[in-house]
């Protein structure tokens, strides 16, 4: 347990009433949405970036783990305590601190929310992209450390193309600053880049400066029904060769159209196996354009039915479909193992083939839906914990789904961060000397392991673990 | 027995939380404090750790579970719909069986740690209460609202000098073979806006219906349950359902959303026979549009001089999914021009009691009101509950805005002369 005179000091920092071990406290503070379960020793909530330095600084000195939190909506672990320690929650520093419709550029604290944020800046006509599924409720801050996604992503890149500076607090408690309000900036190395992505291991992110984009002016929603799953992949391999990038490239399988289908009553036909939602936005007179090409490359692709949408209400219809898929899913079976490999787009067909084959080898149902237009496909794997041997049937599943996305020129993680859901299986995509030279920067930076500690690395070398 | 569900009966949809943390964006305390005990994720976490004896009720978990208006919003947005609400309900049930004290009352002090505000409270109220207070029942759920009229600037509408119960008779007589209606009329109407009790009559008159309105008909019991007075709640819900028993009728009207929550949806998760009963609790809004009124009023010739009105969705009709019969009253009118404000949906902070222990907190929930509330240009904050209405009226004063809040039934009555009686 952590001393006493430790919490006073840290109550010294930030105030009394920002400090708290009491067990509630520390039970409400265990968790993500990985659902696994650390106490904590102590929360503190942060109010401004000299209080997470002074809070680092001394944790620092008494070598205590640091763990940074936000919306604690990650699903690999990232603000789990696996190893105890001071959680320290940023959710008061969201104050969004000025937007520069000048230079479309805005400058933010770590705990806003996303979607405040999206709505901030498109009042004054500008943009912010990355639109992960938990933008209503996750901070900037997370999205920053998980280098979060989303739909949106396909036409606009992810978290990382939107930011130009950040201020950090370094692990032995120092306030540095990285990049600028520029455009460009090529002065030093690109350490904005490297805690992008970071998961909290290198810094914290008290400060961050935003890259916006004008607001495009109008878009258009289409929801495609195929007769086969193959129809829908190769959509959407065919639209990219095409030459068109849409703003987002949605699809549905069999399996999850029917829990939707059940979930909410929705009318898509039967013979429908496979669906996409496909959205272009910009000038309105490009769209009409735009669209018709798309539905003239898949028409050959065995359609059933499309639905375009010519109002907002209508667009909403259609995202609404999609929005209901993940809690639906429950339908198949209570416990869900949610993993988003990604791989090169023109690769989805046959990433969805070696998906069925997993599924059928190890007898688990998988739902498969997600932003395949970037070739981040959410791959779930549906079983009920309650019956013996599923857990390990799962894993083992889990980890031949790994391992296929590989093959195939992917990657185990397109959003979600490794943390220590994903840490097992590191070696799997990264060679022994990436893992290294890794391992040598955390080192480096941070030689008493405070930060996030137990994430991204396992203590044990990667590959004995998952035992190549 | 108590006819209560208890935690217990909870633990499946306890268990069914992901963790994912959804229930923040929605949370009215969540919004406000930006601490994880004060969301539901954080609750329901607290709640099995109560089932599996990892905690006991201490006094950090009480000041958790304080911190909830049950207005539902987090249920709304839940993958799994966990009636996060309804287990602080029962948490607080719990909490006050076995600690022997309510969060109201003694709890305050240890659950707040404001000992000098709870002076206060005690004092004025003491002085003060019975005046004011006169002519209110003890079970009323004003009584918890407000157990002294002298809240630290807060703006409270006087009591009225005649009652609703003192204005109309229990039977008024409609036209010859119409039905007759019940109107289950709720604490804040009888004794407080006796004139939104009036326009009511007024509207079902003129739809023809017989209205029985038993005097005997008691709070609905939300404070109560907002404050984990189990034992009140059973005591009111038995009589409400026995005074409209004792008439036949098909419909038993609402003007307060908190009341049609209350009858309606609570009584039903109740483990008694109340199904009959709450299955005839209709909002007012939604009986206007099932009966007609609605077409009838969209027919009219618009008025030259309109009022600029907008509306709050009460939290406990938009829970229900009654977002769209209020806006279809308010499209129609004649009187007015009807137009949406941001955050039409956000709660007024009131949440049954909470507005009084956490006065702060409150204020500052409705305080987000204002924005949307501002740029939509209204003179009207139009909305269905009462509760709404006075707390969302404090919120514009501390805004120093000069819009009215008001009931969309006001609006209704005065487009009344316009349709000719049985038409």
């Amino acid at each position: 347990m952590i001393e006493d005179r430790v919490v006073r000091i840290l109550e010294d920092i930030v105030g009394k009433d920002n400090v708290t071990t009491a067990k509630t406290d520390l039970i409400t503070h265990s968790y993500d949405a990985t659902q696994q379960k650390f106490l904590p020793e102590v929360v503190v909530h942060a109010e401004n970036t000299e209080q997470v330095a002074k809070v680092v600084r001394r944790a620092n000195e008494e070598k205590i783990p640091v763990l940074p939190r936000g919306a604690g909506s990650g699903f690999t672990g990232g603000t789990l305590p696996v190893e105890g320690g001071i959680v320290l929650v940023l959710t008061k520093m969201d104050k969004i601190i000025d937007i520069d419709t000048d230079n479309l550029t805005a400058v933010v604290e770590p705990g806003v929310v996303t979607a405040n944020f999206q709505k901030a800046v498109e009042k004054v006509g500008l943009f912010y992209p990355p639109d992960p599924a938990s933008q209503a409720y996750s901070t900037l801050g997370g999205n920053l450390a998980e280098n979060a996604g989303g739909p949106r992503c396909v036409k606009y890149g992810v978290t990382k193309d939107y930011i130009l500076g950040l201020e950090v607090v370094t692990p032995q408690g120092d306030i540095i600053k990285t990049g600028g309000q520029t455009m460009k900036n090529v002065v030093g190395y690109d350490l904005t880049r490297l805690f992008v992505g970071a998961e909290g291991t290198l810094g914290i992110i008290t400060k961050i400066i935003f890259k916006l984009l004008p607001k495009p002016a109008a878009k258009k929603t289409m929801l495609v029904q195929f007769e086969t799953i193959d129809g829908a992949a190769q959509s959407v391999s065919e639209i990219i060769r095409g030459k068109i990038i849409p703003t987002t490239l949605e699809f549905m399988d069999a399996t999850t159209i029917d829990c939707v289908r059940k979930a909410t009553g929705i009318d898509i036909p039967e013979a429908c196996k496979a669906v996409l939602i496909i959205e272009v936005d910009g000038d309105p007179d490009v769209l009409e354009d735009q669209a018709s090409r798309i539905l003239k490359i898949i028409e050959p692709l065995g359609i059933v039915g499309t639905r375009v949408a010519n109002t907002p209400e209508e667009s909403e219809d259609i995202w609404k479909v999609r929005r209901s898929v993940s809690a639906s899913l429950r339908k198949v079976n209570p416990n869900k193992f949610n993993e988003d490999i990604v791989v090169p787009r023109s690769k989805v067909p046959d990433m969805i083939r070696a998906l069925e084959g997993i599924s059928q080898r190890h007898g688990v149902p998988i739902v498969n839906f997600g932003h395949a237009g970037d070739g981040n496909i959410h791959v779930n794997v549906m079983v009920d914990l309650k019956i013996e041997g599923m857990d390990k049937k799962a894993h083992d599943a889990i980890e031949e789904l790994f391992q296929a996305a590989v093959d195939l020129g992917g990657s185990l993680s397109g959003e979600h961060g490794i943390g220590i859901a994903k840490a097992p299986y590191l070696g799997m995509e990264l060679d022994q000397a990436a893992i290294a030279y890794m391992q040598t920067i955390k080192k480096a930076l941070d030689p008493n392991g405070i930060l996030n500690p137990g994430k991204i690395f396992l203590e044990k070398q990667p590959n004995e673990v998952v035992g190549h | 027995m108590s006819k209560h569900k208890t935690l217990k009966d909870f633990e499946q949809q306890i268990r069914e939380c992901v963790k994912c943390g959804a229930c923040q964006a929605n949370c009215p305390t969540y919004g406000s404090k930006r601490k994880e005990g004060a969301v539901a994720r954080g609750k329901i976490t607290l709640a099995a750790s109560v089932l599996d004896g990892e905690t006991k009720l201490e006094k950090e978990l009480l000041q958790d579970m304080s911190m909830c208006m049950m207005c539902g919003s987090c249920v709304t947005v839940c993958p799994n719909k966990v009636p996060t609400d309804q287990i602080v309900g029962a948490m607080r049930r719990q909490i006050t069986d076995e600690k022997g004290m309510s969060l109201i009352g003694k709890g305050v002090e240890t659950v707040l740690g404001h000992p000098k505000l709870m002076k206060t409270l005690i004092k004025g109220g003491a002085l003060a209460s019975p005046l004011l207070f006169k002519k209110v029942p003890e079970s009323s759920g004003l009584r918890l609202r407000f157990p002294t009229p002298i809240m630290n600037k807060r703006t409270i509408p006087p009591m009225a000098k005649k009652t609703l119960f003192d204005r109309f008779p229990e039977f008024i007589e409609g036209k010859p073979g119409m039905p007759t209606v019940g109107f289950f009329t709720g604490c804040s109407i009888t004794y407080m806006y006796p004139e939104i009790g009036e326009k009511m009559v007024r509207v079902l008159k003129h739809m023809g219906f017989s209205i029985y309105m038993p005097h005997s008909q008691g709070c609905c019991g939300i404070p109560g349950l907002s404050s984990g007075a189990g034992k009140l709640v059973e005591k009111l819900a038995e009589n409400n359902v026995k005074v409209f028993g004792e008439r036949k009728v098909d419909h038993i009207v609402t003007a307060c959303a908190s009341c049609n929550g209350g009858i309606g949806e609570y009584y039903e998760t109740m483990k008694a026979d109340y199904d009959a009963f709450a299955h005839k609790v209709v909002d007012i809004q939604v009986f206007l549009q099932q009966q007609g009124l609605v077409e009838k009023l969209a027919a009219l010739p618009k008025w030259d001089k309109r009022t600029r009105v907008t509306y709050h969705d009460p939290c406990h009709l938009r829970l229900q999914g009654i977002t769209k019969e209020p806006r279809a009253v308010l499209k129609a009118l004649p009187n007015i021009d009807f137009v949406e404000m941001e955050g039409a949906g956000k709660c007024c902070g009131l949440g049954g009691t909470f507005s009084v222990y956490h006065y702060d907190t409150s204020k500052d929930i409705g305080a987000k009101k204002i924005p949307g509330l501002k740029e939509s240009g209204a003179s009207h904050l139009a909305t269905a509950c009462p509760g709404c209405i006075m707390q969302l009226q404090d919120n514009i004063n501390h805004a120093g805005l000069s819009v009215e809040a008001c009931h969309i039934l006001d609006f209704v009555n005065e487009a009344l002369d316009d349709l000719k009686e049985g038409r």
